[in-house]
């Protein structure tokens, strides 16, 4: 767009005396903020419309009989635009007053005290005595939900927060009722506010009505130190500040960079520093002697895992949470791979490797996060991406937008806010079948890859399958992204395979989402049984995430992870731990779980407590460092692994910093660039069929790693109320099951209890049980069959 | 000639007459020092001793959080933890005011916006224990408590002249 700007003559005006050359159809604001004039606002805000309701920047133009909001006139050649002349202030002043009117003088006890913009303007421009002696209007207040605390009554009516829904979030969750002194901002019928965005109308918020509940009352904007960091949750890898109070985070507030999150995070980057203080943190190195746990020092604990490492002689595994630092994660293949452990592996969701050959250096979006916007096609492949990565979802919302083709092959219909072009939903399984018939549609008459045959052999494709085919043919910017339930298939190598094949076939690019913060990271650090760090490929490949667990090793060694709810088949990862010799934990957290299987627990830092990278989901290396010290006796994860590499007397972990650690990685990778593009010849599918309903499984939001499953306030959300079994009404219907009813859900022997949501989202014969939460923790594997019974 | 007066007024004893006058003049005249601690001397209302904080006459405790006397003291004396009381309100969950570290300003005073920390005109106080100098919010409390009557008359003789 800007492009387009360019080319044509600027437009000449003077803004106080200085000539400025502003670009045509600009508002007088923009131009004043680029040339760093500064007009007072309150609706205006440039990721959003324009409003002029708040009157607040009136300016004064030559030739002009009143006053202009700046925010709403044009420029025009050889205007004269004066911000501080005595009319454009008398008529500042009278907007402050009005506002002023209705505004409660409670500033000491409201939370934006210190940093209200109204506050700070009122300074320049308030009245020293109100005018104004007749009642203000209070207004009682709703509760919008465990995020967003509200005191209406502070409102002055600027809209942000009610255009941030219509044209940030896509759905209009607060609005305007009522006019003049009667006007009010609220949800309308008075319930919560949930979507994952929603967090973001704090900060547009310019007085104190929108404000972070879990924050409410607890401190003040000057008293705390800012520290930047990144956000430990999704592969988009958000700028964020922490705010740091005596050694604790208070808020997280977003960081702008307009090439990863622009001005926003979602709420569970926002919120989720509320799970560090959780109370199963872990602040002692422990050690289990005699089936006791007992508390110990660190030189005990370390001593007790070298010993418990050695002695396996190499037979053990090693999986890492794909939200450690990169520096993490390279020491921990540094010290597996130097004590002959070659299991290594982050990709704990993943259920099919027949591909790992084939794989990019890393998981690689295939562009930038900002040309996703420009996108004409795009074609995503098993994502609930609103939920599994928010902003990269923000992103393909503003390409649909601006008119680009979004489309979608789920096993599941989800929500998504914006036009969708086409959506293809299919059961689980069917999703190979569909995608190959979109790539035999694709194809056309020319003649399907080798590799692939077998799988286009039968295929005919639908009216929707034509279109998807038919939308990626033409078109010059396109893509084809695969997403997490993509990734979480039985058959993901088969779906990679034909995926790649239309990428080819329709000049898309082809890129991956993955999971966590830091799956790139963790590719290029070696923390993969196929790769060795700076993307080398391993000559001794271990085993894999699952495999690891179904061909039980004698140890394990653990980092970040809570295998009962973050493996693809927790039940079999459980029962491998617990018949393990020895398991050594380096974890933030305790669980019931780990004091079970576990022999050594090292308390490690969690997010704001470490220094480190991540690599994000286009490559882009992100350093940060520490906000607070780690809780208690807890170290961070790098330096408990390097006095581990120590201690075994491996060479090469004389690290003095995180810093140190990078640098040496960042030799190692060099200027290796990813390619997506696939060479494979394909392994020949063989899913065995499974008996009864299909289990699906889905991360639920604010169930993807162990910091947000253990932050209270969006543990409070609709989003994280999951504990259901989704059936299609048809299902239901057939087992004489009524929404709410409870059922008997079974695999091999293992069985849950659950109540069942009719949902017409699912398709029949599929059974969505959500992963990830404490009610399936340790059930069956993502994908699996199960036995439905409805309880008398 | 120097020499000569001199010699007579040391005759005459003339400066120990002068001196004894003075003491003289001295000994009937109003004294100047006081029996402390039998007696004191009298202070102004604006004196700035010993801190208290204050309560509304409902008993609620006037201090709201709001953190001012902590931005503004100029020695770091101040450390406040806040919280949401069950009844909604912005209260302390910490007030600590370190007297080693106050230097008597009254910052905090003029930037309450609620008068709740005010600085009494007390001044005998003694800390006999490390960490007795750390006023608490109940301390603090106490003593707005027990000198309230105080308190409020100072305030009142100076409101006229804010």
């Amino acid at each position: 767009m800007a492009n387009t700007h360019m080319a044509e003559p600027p437009v000449n005006i003077e803004i106080d005396g200085k000539p400025i050359k502003a670009r045509k159809g600009e508002m007088i604001m923009q131009a004043a903020d680029r040339e760093g004039v500064y007009i007072p606002r309150f609706c205006y805000h440039e990721k959003l419309s324009v409003a002029a309701n708040c009157r607040m920047c009136l300016i004064e133009a030559e030739k002009a009989p009143k006053p202009l909001p700046a925010c709403a006139t044009p420029v025009t050649e050889g205007m004269k635009v004066f911000t501080r002349s005595p009319k454009a202030i008398a008529a500042q002043r009278a907007s402050m007053e009005f506002l002023l009117i209705n505004h409660p003088l409670d500033c000491p006890i409201c939370d934006q005290g210190g940093e209200c913009e109204l506050q700070d303007l009122a300074m320049g421009y308030g009245r020293d005595i109100a005018r104004f002696s007749e009642r203000k209007r209070v207004i009682q207040d709703e509760n919008i939900g465990p995020l967003i605390s509200t005191c209406m009554t502070r409102c002055i009516y600027c809209t942000r927060c009610v255009r941030f829904g219509q044209e940030i979030a896509g759905i209009q969750e607060l609005g305007d009722t009522g006019r003049g002194e009667h006007s009010r901002i609220g949800t309308y019928i008075g319930r919560s506010v949930d979507h994952e965005l929603s967090g973001n109308v704090i900060d547009l918020c310019p007085v104190g009505a929108l404000n972070s509940k879990p924050f409410k009352m607890h401190g003040r904007g000057w008293e705390m130190t800012q520290t930047a960091g990144v956000s430990p949750h999704d592969c988009v890898g958000s700028n964020l500040y922490g705010h740091v109070l005596r050694g604790k985070v208070m808020r997280v507030i977003p960081r702008p960079n307009e090439a990863v999150n622009e001005i926003w995070i979602s709420d569970r980057d926002r919120f989720s520093y509320t799970g560090i203080t959780s109370n199963d943190r872990l602040e002692h190195p422990m050690l289990k002697q005699d089936g006791r746990w007992r508390e110990t020092d660190w030189e005990t604990a370390l001593a007790a895992a070298v010993n418990a490492l050695r002695s396996v002689h190499g037979d053990a595994g090693v999986l890492a949470s794909p939200s450690s630092t990169t520096e993490e994660l390279y020491l921990l293949q540094k010290l597996a791979r130097g004590l002959g452990i070659h299991s290594i592996d982050t990709r704990l969701r993943q259920a099919d490797f027949r591909d790992d050959e084939f794989e990019p250096v890393y998981p690689w979006l295939g562009q930038s996060l900002e040309d996703l916007e420009k996108l004409n096609s795009v074609f995503v492949i098993g994502s609930n991406l609103r939920k599994e990565v928010p902003l990269l979802a923000h992103r393909l919302r503003k390409a649909a937008l601006q008119g680009g083709a979004v489309m979608f092959l789920n096993p599941r219909r989800y929500e998504s806010l914006y036009p969708v072009a086409t959506e293809i939903n299919v059961a689980s399984l069917d999703m190979t079948a569909a995608l190959a018939a979109v790539l035999k549609a694709a194809l056309g008459r020319k003649t399907a890859p080798t590799h692939l045959k077998d799988l286009l052999k039968d295929q005919e494709p639908s009216a929707p399958q034509l279109r998807v085919a038919e939308q990626l043919l033409k078109g010059e910017r396109k893509a084809i992204l695969l997403g997490h339930l993509a990734l979480q298939h039985p058959q993901y190598a088969d779906l990679r395979a034909l995926a790649a094949a239309l990428a080819e076939v329709s000049g898309a690019q082809l890129g991956y989402i993955s999971e966590g913060a830091n799956s790139a990271g963790a590719w290029l650090a070696g923390a993969v049984p196929q790769r060795l760090a700076g993307g080398k490929r391993a000559a001794l490949k271990g085993l894999d995430a699952r495999a690891m667990f179904v061909e039980a090793r004698r140890a394990y060694l653990l980092m970040g992870v809570e295998p009962e709810l973050d493996c693809w088949d927790s039940a079999s990862a459980l029962q491998a731990l617990n018949n393990a010799s020895v398991v050594v934990v380096i974890t933030p957290f305790i669980t019931d779980a780990m004091k079970h299987y576990a022999s050594v627990l090292l308390p490690s830092g969690t997010f704001g407590e470490t220094s480190g990278t991540y690599v994000n989901v286009e490559g882009h290396w992100q350093h940060f460092t520490g906000m607070t010290k780690p809780m208690g006796e807890s170290r961070p994860g790098w330096k408990i692994l390097r006095v581990l590499g120590n201690l075994c007397g491996l060479a090469g972990f004389e690290y003095l910093s995180s810093e140190e650690v990078g640098e040496e990685l960042r030799k190692a990778v060099g200027d290796l660039k990813p390619d997506n593009s696939f060479t494979a010849t394909r392994i020949v599918a063989s899913v065995a069929p499974l008996k009864g309903f299909q289990r699906v499984a889905e991360v639920p939001l604010y169930s993807a790693d162990m910091l947000v499953r253990r932050a209270p306030p969006l543990q409070e959300t609709r989003d994280a109320d999951t504990g259901w079994v989704r059936l299609c009404p048809a299902d239901a219907k057939k087992l004489g099951l009524a929404e709410g009813e409870r059922i008997r859900v079974s695999h091999d022997d293992a069985s849950l209890i659950l109540p069942v949501k009719c949902d017409d989202s699912v398709a029949a014969g599929n059974v969505w049980l959500a992963a990830g939460i404490r009610e399936t923790a340790g059930f069956a594997p993502f994908h699996s069959g199960l036995e439905l019974e409805k309880i008398r | 000639m120097n020499a000569v007066r001199s010699w007579i007024k040391s005759l005459l004893l003339v400066e120990l007459f002068q001196g004894l006058a003075l003491t003289g003049k001295l000994f009937f005249a109003r004294k100047v020092t006081i029996r402390y601690p039998e007696e004191h001397t009298p202070k102004s209302p604006r004196y700035r001793g010993l801190h208290a904080q204050r309560r509304y006459a409902n008993g609620e405790e006037r201090c709201i959080a709001c953190k001012l006397c902590e931005a503004v003291c100029p020695a770091l004396a101040i450390t406040i933890d806040s919280e949401q009381r069950e009844d909604g309100t912005r209260r302390t969950t910490r007030y600590d005011i370190d007297l080693f570290k106050c230097i008597y300003c009254g910052f905090c005073e003029e930037a309450c916006p609620v008068d709740a920390i005010v600085e009494t005109s007390i001044t005998e106080f003694h800390f006999e224990k490390r960490g007795e100098q750390i006023m608490t919010k109940e301390k603090l409390l106490s003593i707005g408590d027990k000198y309230e009557a105080q308190i409020a008359a100072e305030r009142a003789a100076d409101a006229p002249y804010r």
